[in-house]
Parts: C-alpha cells; structure tokens; sequence
C-alpha cells in the first residue's frame, strides 16, 4: 500500500506537468476553458487506469474484487466513502441551491450528513462483524438464504439503477457542457471508464479512485472556499452581508421597490420555500437520514477493513470529510451570490446563469482562479461522476454474482473463479444497461431519481437490517416479504407523488401529495416484517429463532468473523 | 480446539455477567447517541416547517440569522457525537471485550 501511494504521489507530480503546458497552450487559442479541462481530465484518467493496471495484477479471487482483500485502513476507507458519498450532485447541486435561495442548501447539507452517525451508532461493528461481501450476507445470516438474497439483490438493483440513472444523465450533460462533446459521447466515455476501473481492478481499483477523487474535490472546494473568505476579510458575517446587498440589489434592478427588495435580500439567510409542509419535510428527512443507513455501495465498503475497530474509524472519518465538505459548499454558495452574482459575465441579460442553473460552483471557480482553476473544478466534477458510477456498478455486480448466482442459483457451491466471472459479467451488463438508460433519459427530469433511491434504502434495506440484527423474532418470510412491501410501497408512493406524477408523466394532480414516501414506508417497511415475522408458524421460523444467539455472539465479539484477505 | 470445546466457550462467554453488562453498556450508548441525532434532527426540521421567522432571526446585530449556527451546529454534533462513540468503543468496550474473550480462552 505505501509504494502504492508514493507511486500516486510521483505520477501525481508527472501528470501536472504536461497539464500545465496544456493550459499554456489553450489560452492563446482562446478556448482556455475546454483545453485545461481536458488536459487535467485526461491526467485523472491517466492516472486511474494505472491505478486500476496495477490493482488488477493483484486481483485474483472474489475477496480480492469485492472487498480488495479486507486489507484497506479505517483511515483510507472514510476517504473513500466521503468519495462514494460526495457525488457532483450535492458539490453543485447544493452550492447551486444556495446561490438561488442562500439558506435552504444548508437543511439539504445536514440530512445527508445525519444518517452517518446512526449508521455507527446501530450497525457498523455487528456489519463488519457478520458479513463477508455484501450487506445481504449480513441480513441472511440466520435465515434461508434464497428469499432473503433475492429480495436484497432485488433492492440493491433497484437502488443502483435509480441512482446510476441521476449520475450518468448529470454526467452526460455536464461534460456537454465544459467539454464541449456531444451528450452520447460523454455517457460513452463515462460507461466505457467506469467499466474498466471494475472489470479489471475490482474494489481495490474503485477504492483508489475513489480516494484519489475525494482528495481532489476536497482540496479544489477548500481553495475555493479559502478564496471567498479571503475577499471577505474572513469574516462570515462580511460574506452574508455582502451576499444580502447583492441579492436586494438584483431585486431592486428587477423593479421591486426599495422595501421589497430588502426584504428578498435578507429572505437568503432563512428557510425559504425549500419546505412546503411539515410532512414532506419530515418525510424527506427521514429518507435521507435512514436511506444512508441503507445504501448498498456504502454498506459494502464495511467489509474492506479488517475488522470493527477499523470500520468505526472509516464511518468516522467519512463523517468528518462529508461534514467539512458541506461547510465548504455553504461558503462556496455563498461566494457565488457575491462574486459570480454581480457579473454579467456569468449570466445572460436575464440574469440566469450560463450554462444552467447548476453552474454556480463553476463560474465561480472561473471568478476565482480563471481558467486553470475552471478547468481543474471541472476536471474534478467529471472525476467524481466516475468514481460514484464505478462504486455503484461493483455493488451491482456483486449483488448479481455474490446473492444472486452464487446463493441462490448455484447453492453456494460456486468457486471463487465462478463467481468472479460472474461478476466481471455483469458489469458488463451494468456498464452497456447505464449508458443506454443515460441514452434514454436524456430528455427527462432525472431530479427525483435521487431521493427516490434514498427512500428505497431507507423503506426496504434499513428495517430489514435492523430487525434482523436486533431482533431475535424476525424470520426468514419477515425479512423477505416484509422487506419487498416496505421497498414497494416506497417505489409506488413515488410514482404517485407530484414529481412523478405531475411534473414527469403530466397526468394532472398527484394521488399521493408529499414530497417523499419515507414517513409512511419506512413504518410499512417495519410494521410488515414485524406481523408476517410474528405470525410466521413455518419450520424455518423457529430455525431463524433459534440462530439468533449465536448470530448476536459473533455479531457482538467479531469472534468467527471473515477475517482480512481469507483465500 | 475441537468444535465441542469451541461451542462450550461461546456458550460460557455468552452466559458471562461481564459480557452482558458490556454488550448492554454499547448498545445503550448507541440508542442514546442515535435518539440525540435524531431528535436534534427531526426538531431542526419542525422549526423549519412551523417558525421560520425563528430561524431567520438576526443574531449578533448584523445578518447573520440564527438558523447559521443552529445547522452548522448541527453538521458539527454529527461529527462530534462520531467521534464520542468512536473513541468510547474503540479504547473502552473494546479492551474491555478482548479481556472477557482472553479469559474464556477464545
């Protein structure tokens, strides 16, 4: 791992030179924007496919591809989880959200940060502790193995193919947009990538790159944020006063009266119209907050340390890089409404900004650092889509290879090469299945994607691992049929739901009114495991029953537990 | 160890006071920690959906509002509450845990 890394840090070193010349280069053509961009894109990718060559030589077995032999440290897997975590939507869809309506972001940043601590505080020692690949193994532990692998296969495909469809319709239009390459190409170039980490480096390829663009995001928003508070003297106070002045100015200019115009000014620094009525907003929050405890390519990465004391320190570091991270893009948002929010540059006469709503956190980098500076935040924009599409698609394919083929198809009589051919398959089927629905979702509103995997993890995945790691009646029919309605009711909730409903299919006023399906499928989700478990009278029942004991032993003391790099 | 023996140990260190006091100490410490995110969490959002005009309220004589502390408040009680667990688990239940194992012979 050390030469690994002192190997990153010298090719690091190798790439920035020919970037730089790049830069020199794209200036005098006049299109600085998409040269540097391109040049610093190409180093990452560079970069990445030697990682993956070199992590690919090392993979051999499905412990290998699954959990890079267990040998990652705490420290390395919280960096990679804040990677996995900190997609582009949340670096440029919160700073977007702020420079719109200033304070709202913020409510967005803190329920994606909540459900970290819960995920500690409940499962995080009994996950490392009971599972070896993935968090079915952690549910099925006690119970039958094929009703309760299919439905987490199930829900894990589900989630990944609502939250791969966000990533790649965001990736393929914002490549459009800083590359200037057309939105097929930019999906293609993305699939093909993401392929090639997985296929070939496995975990160990994706952990890396995933490390290596959490490094890059976290220093470029931090330069970024140290930027905004150095023009405002340091002083938040100076930044939000100066943000107020501006956003009543631009009232004023757009002809409210001096009254009004203060009074949108100063309406930044509160909750806005963000929250419409208390149901969704509790609804959303909870999806958030449970959903994260739920993510199948977050719970995976538990099984690449060696043992509990680590997987507490990854969720602690992963905690504290997402936490800082959100401070950041408050700042950066904040930044934009001053710095990129008085130009015209930025913004076309009607004062929208060029190149969509979204592009707050990238003209601002321009503001900031011109075109070198441009050109890194977009290089790290497109390198952040890549590492989360990649960690999605190896959840995938384990979730195939591992629960489904493995367990259920083969009887867990499937060798280790079996089962990695079948992984390596799949994300095959994974890569050609997220450019096509890329392809096909081009034109659609994609935004509700997101939450609605959220809600997915939080209804279905959530409940089924907690009842079945803290509550010895849950059985095999509870956690399967019971976990299904729950992850149901969260999907058809959503279709009925305004986004979809109305705003999506255009089939006029939404049956199901709020926001989100958490407040009521996240209880469906338990209230089904919990009665088909209590009147569950099968035989397998009072096996589930009875393996409770020795499930919470090792879930409890690690005593049996897969240990680091078993072969 | 034959698996006899083995089985004999687990069930003796399940059946150990010392174990259960310990594995009981950790979960309720979890239960407390979640219930004060969850808690601080929810009630962030009810202020939200019920007095806005709370949380848009200037502090300090300038624009800062008090919503500014009260959610960054809250990203830091997140990583703070991490960190209490964190260390709590790591250096006390956990040597307290390898001692009661050490003792079984496990």
């Amino acid at each position: 791992m050390k030469a690994l890394s002192s190997a990153v840090a010298i090719s690091l070193l190798l790439v920035a030179v020919p970037a730089l010349g790049a830069a020199l280069e794209g200036e005098a053509e006049q299109q600085a924007t998409n040269w540097v961009a391109i040049a610093m894109f190409t180093a990452f990718v560079g970069l990445t496919l030697w990682i993956t060559k070199v992590a690919a030589a090392r993979t051999r077995t499905a412990s290998d591809f699954y959990t890079a032999g267990g040998g990652i440290t705490g420290f390395q897997n919280g960096l990679a989880m804040a990677g996995d975590y900190m997609s582009a939507a949340s670096f440029l869809g919160i700073s977007a959200q702020i420079f719109a309506d200033g304070y709202d972001g913020l409510i967005y940043s803190t329920g994606f940060l909540v459900g970290w601590p819960i995920m500690l505080f409940l499962m995080a020692e009994r996950l490392r502790n009971l599972g070896r690949y993935t968090f079915a193994d952690v549910v099925s532990y006690r119970f039958a193995q094929p009703p309760v692998r299919s439905f987490a296969a199930l829900s894990t495909l589900l989630v990944v193919t609502f939250y791969l469809i966000a990533q790649m319709v965001g990736a393929g239009q914002l490549i459009k947009l800083l590359f200037g390459l057309p939105y097929t190409v930019a999906v293609l170039i993305v699939g093909v990538l993401m392929m090639l980490y997985v296929l070939f480096g496995g975990m160990r390829a994706t952990t890396w790159v995933q490390i290596v663009k959490a490094v890059m995001l976290l220093c470029g928003a931090s330069f970024m944020a140290f930027m905004v508070m150095a023009q405002a003297g340091f002083s938040l106070e100076a930044l939000f006063a100066r943000a107020v002045e501006v956003k009543t100015e631009i009232a004023f200019a757009a002809g409210a009266s001096a009254g009004e115009a203060a009074e949108r000014g100063g309406s930044i620094m509160g909750p806005g119209n963000f929250i419409k009525d208390p149901v969704s907003a509790i609804s959303f929050g909870l999806a958030l907050m449970l959903g994260t405890a739920g993510l199948p390519h977050i719970l995976m990465r538990f099984f690449t340390v060696p043992d509990a004391k680590e997987a507490r320190k990854s969720v602690l570091w992963a905690t504290g890089w997402i936490g800082y991270f959100y401070v950041l893009t408050f700042i950066i948002g904040f930044g934009a409404i001053v710095l990129v929010g008085t130009s015209d540059f930025y913004q076309d006469e009607t004062g929208v900004l060029r190149g969509g709503s979204n592009m707050a956190a990238v003209h601002l980098a321009h503001a900031i650092g011109g075109d070198l500076f441009l050109g890194f935040i977009s290089a790290v924009a497109f390198a952040t889509i890549l590492a989360v599409v990649a960690g999605l698609t190896l959840s995938a394919a384990s979730a195939v290879s591992h629960d489904l083929y493995a367990t259920v198809f083969r009887h867990g009589n499937a060798s280790s090469q079996d089962e990695l051919r079948m992984s390596r398959l799949t994300t095959l089927g994974m890569g050609a299945l997220a450019v096509l629905l890329g392809v096909v979702f081009e034109h659609q509103n994609v935004a509700f994607m997101v939450s609605l995997a959220f809600a997915l993890a939080a209804s279905g995945n959530f409940p089924a691992l907690i009842l079945s790691l803290l509550w010895s009646g849950c059985t095999t029919r509870g956690a399967a049929i019971g976990g299904t309605i729950g992850l149901l009711t969260a999907f058809v909730l959503t279709l009925l739901s305004p986004a979809v409903w109305t705003d999506t299919l255009g089939m006029g006023t939404a049956p199901f009114p709020y926001s989100s399906p958490a407040i009521f499928s996240v209880p469906a989700g338990f209230l089904a495991i919990w009665l088909i478990s209590l009147f569950d009278g099968s035989p397998r029942a009072a096996l589930d029953k009875d393996g409770y004991a020795a499930q919470r032993l090792r879930a409890e003391t690690g005593i049996g537990a897969s240990a680091a790099s078993d072969h | 160890m034959t698996a006899e023996r083995d089985q004999r140990a687990l069930s003796a260190i399940a059946a150990d006071p010392r174990y259960q006091a310990l594995v009981s100490a950790r979960a309720r410490l979890g239960w407390w920690l979640s219930a004060v995110v969850f808690f601080c969490f929810v009630g962030y959002l009810l202020l939200i959906a019920f007095d806005k005009a709370l949380l848009a309220m200037p502090i300090g004589g300038g624009v800062t509002s008090l919503g500014i502390p009260v959610g960054l408040g809250l990203i830091v009680l997140a990583i703070v509450l991490t960190g209490v667990y964190v260390a709590i688990a790591n250096r006390r239940f956990d040597s307290q845990m390898a001692e009661i194992l050490r003792s079984h012979g496990a």
